[in-house]
Formats: C-alpha cells, sequence, structure tokens
C-alpha cells in the first residue's frame, strides 16, 4: 500500500489552533457585546 | 419556561449562571485541548491513572482531532436544533424570549459548524487524503452553515425594521430538515466520512478515547451555553434601552394644542 508522509502532529496543531482561536474570538466578542450594552442600559437608566 | 417569559427574572437567573456555565466549561474543554495536545503527561497525572493520548492504528496522532472536531459537529446540529426549539415556543406560545434566544444561539452554532468543517478538512488531509469530498455528510453540514448565514440575516433585517420575528421562526423551523439529514447522511450515501461510531448506549470507540471526548462536549457544551446567556443578555439589554429611550422621546414630545377653538377670546 502506497502511503503518504505527512507531519501528523502539523495538522493535530493547525486544528487544534482554529478550534481556540475560534473560541476565544466568540467569547471575546460575546462578552464584550454584554458589557457594552449592559453599561448603557444602565446609563441611560441613571439620566 | 413561562416563569422566564419576565426579562427581568430570567436575568437574575443569567447573572450567576453566566460564570457558572462559563467557568466550569473552559476548565472542561481547556483541560481536554491541553490533554489532547500533550505528547506526554507529568508523572503525577501518570500516578493519578491518566494516560497520554495513544496514536490510533489507523489515524495515527491524527486521531486527537477527534476531541474538537466531534463537539463541534454536535453543538453546530445542536445549535440549530436550539433555534428549531425556540422557533416553536415563538409561534405556539408566543414567548417574549424565544427570538432572542433563536438569535443568540445563531452565532455561536455558526462558529462551531465552520470549526467542525475546517478541523474536518484539516483531518480529512492526512487521512483521507483530501482537503475536501463532495459527499452526504461534508455538503450537508456546509448547507447547514449557509442556513446559519441566511438565518442571521433574516433575524438581523428583521429586528432592525421592526418586522415580524416570526419570519426569521418559520426558516428556523424549516432549516431544522437538515439536521436528519446531516445525522443519516452516512448511513444513506457512501462516504469517506466514516458512519456513526456513536449511537443511542452503543459506542465503537475505545474508552481511551470516548472519556475524554465525552469530557470535551460538556465542556464545550458548557461553553455554548454561556456564551448563548451573553448575547441574550446583550439583546435584553440593547431591547431596554431602546425602550426606554422611546417612551422618553414620547415623553418629551409637546402636545399639540385642540385647535384652539375652547380658547377664552
Amino acid at each position: 500500500m502506497l502511503r503518504e508522509s505527512l507531519p501528523q502532529w502539523d495538522y493535530v496543531l493547525a486544528a487544534y489552533a482554529v478550534m481556540v482561536l475560534a473560541m476565544a474570538a466568540m467569547i471575546a466578542w460575546s462578552w464584550l457585546a454584554m458589557r457594552r450594552a449592559e453599561k448603557r442600559r444602565d446609563a441611560v437608566k441613571r439620566r | 419556561m413561562h416563569i422566564y417569559a419576565n426579562p427581568k427574572r430570567f436575568l437574575s437567573l443569567a447573572s450567576w449562571l453566566t460564570p457558572l456555565l462559563f467557568f466550569s466549561g473552559l476548565v472542561l474543554a481547556g483541560g481536554v485541548i491541553v490533554y489532547g495536545l500533550a505528547p506526554e503527561l507529568p508523572a503525577w497525572l501518570v500516578a493519578l491513572g491518566l494516560q497520554p493520548v495513544p496514536p490510533d492504528r489507523l489515524m495515527g496522532e491524527t486521531v486527537r482531532i477527534l476531541f474538537i472536531h466531534v463537539p463541534a459537529a454536535w453543538l453546530g446540529m445542536g445549535g440549530w436544533t436550539g433555534i428549531a426549539l425556540s422557533s416553536a415556543a415563538l409561534l405556539i406560545w408566543k414567548h417574549p424570549l424565544a427570538a432572542l434566544s433563536a438569535r443568540a444561539i445563531a452565532v455561536p452554532g455558526l462558529i462551531f459548524t465552520i470549526a467542525c468543517l475546517v478541523t474536518g478538512s484539516i483531518w480529512g488531509r492526512p487521512t483521507w487524503g483530501t482537503w475536501w469530498v463532495w459527499d452526504g455528510r461534508l455538503t450537508s453540514m456546509l448547507v447547514l452553515m449557509f442556513l446559519y448565514i441566511g438565518y442571521l440575516a433574516l433575524a438581523q433585517a428583521t429586528a432592525r425594521e421592526g418586522a415580524s420575528p416570526t419570519i426569521a421562526a418559520i426558516f428556523g423551523l424549516v432549516g431544522a430538515i437538515n439536521i436528519p439529514i446531516i445525522n443519516r447522511s452516512v448511513v444513506w450515501w457512501n462516504s469517506l466520512h466514516q458512519p456513526p461510531s456513536i449511537t443511542a448506549g452503543k459506542s465503537a470507540i475505545d474508552p481511551t478515547f470516548l472519556v475524554p471526548l465525552m469530557v470535551a462536549v460538556l465542556g464545550f457544551s458548557l461553553l455554548f451555553g454561556a456564551i448563548v446567556l451573553m448575547r441574550m443578555r446583550a439583546l435584553i439589554a440593547e431591547q431596554q434601552v431602546e425602550a426606554r429611550l422611546r417612551r422618553r422621546a414620547l415623553e418629551d414630545e409637546p402636545i399639540p394644542a385642540a385647535g384652539g377653538a375652547m380658547e377664552p377670546a
């Protein structure tokens, strides 16, 4: 059987990097959006 | 469920549930990511009975991608199931938070679907010899990604224009037809993708891989829940600001005089 010799760890690292970056970006975006919206609501309430 | 129709009551629940889901999810998902990337484990973990991930007989070291690819796929599909349930709650019971929860689910659902497609493609290259193949499983998952994009565009447009959220809800229900198609695709059509390894009560996966996989699924699900709560809180706060500003604008508007006919001469 003909087997391609690919560096398997490179693919593992690439896949994990995609997942970690996607998670970090999504969490940061959602948290900032929540904080900004709740701050604005509190400011409008006080006015 | 109707107890939480009141946003105030929902927010009091979400205020303590958000950090709880977030930090427990972060510990579990982060733990599995570190475990999946570690070629060796420290001696104290080995002493506790934990072994490093062994290479698979066929897939070699790339089997480690299982711990992120499968949770991403399940949560991509689970996200749309959540949209469909929320849509049903909106259409049947007119639940006031249903439209918001569907919109809040759509973004993490889309991100997990994209993560599933990208990690699957990366996994396919060393195991199948190709980045992509137009078979039933991969194509139906790609269709799911386009459904999410369509749903987000529709839900945002209807919210911006003040149109009825039922339009997006109907789309959310109709799009759910794709979920059983994704699930059964590897059974109905020939595919490079393996047939289902985990079915109700049974698993073809060795416990060495299955246990960390289940921990990863739990961890990413908790993170998914935390993100949905964060996005719901943001949407509720935006609605409250808009309502308050509108009310204030109405109060500040001068009331026009009633024609002047009743005024004394």
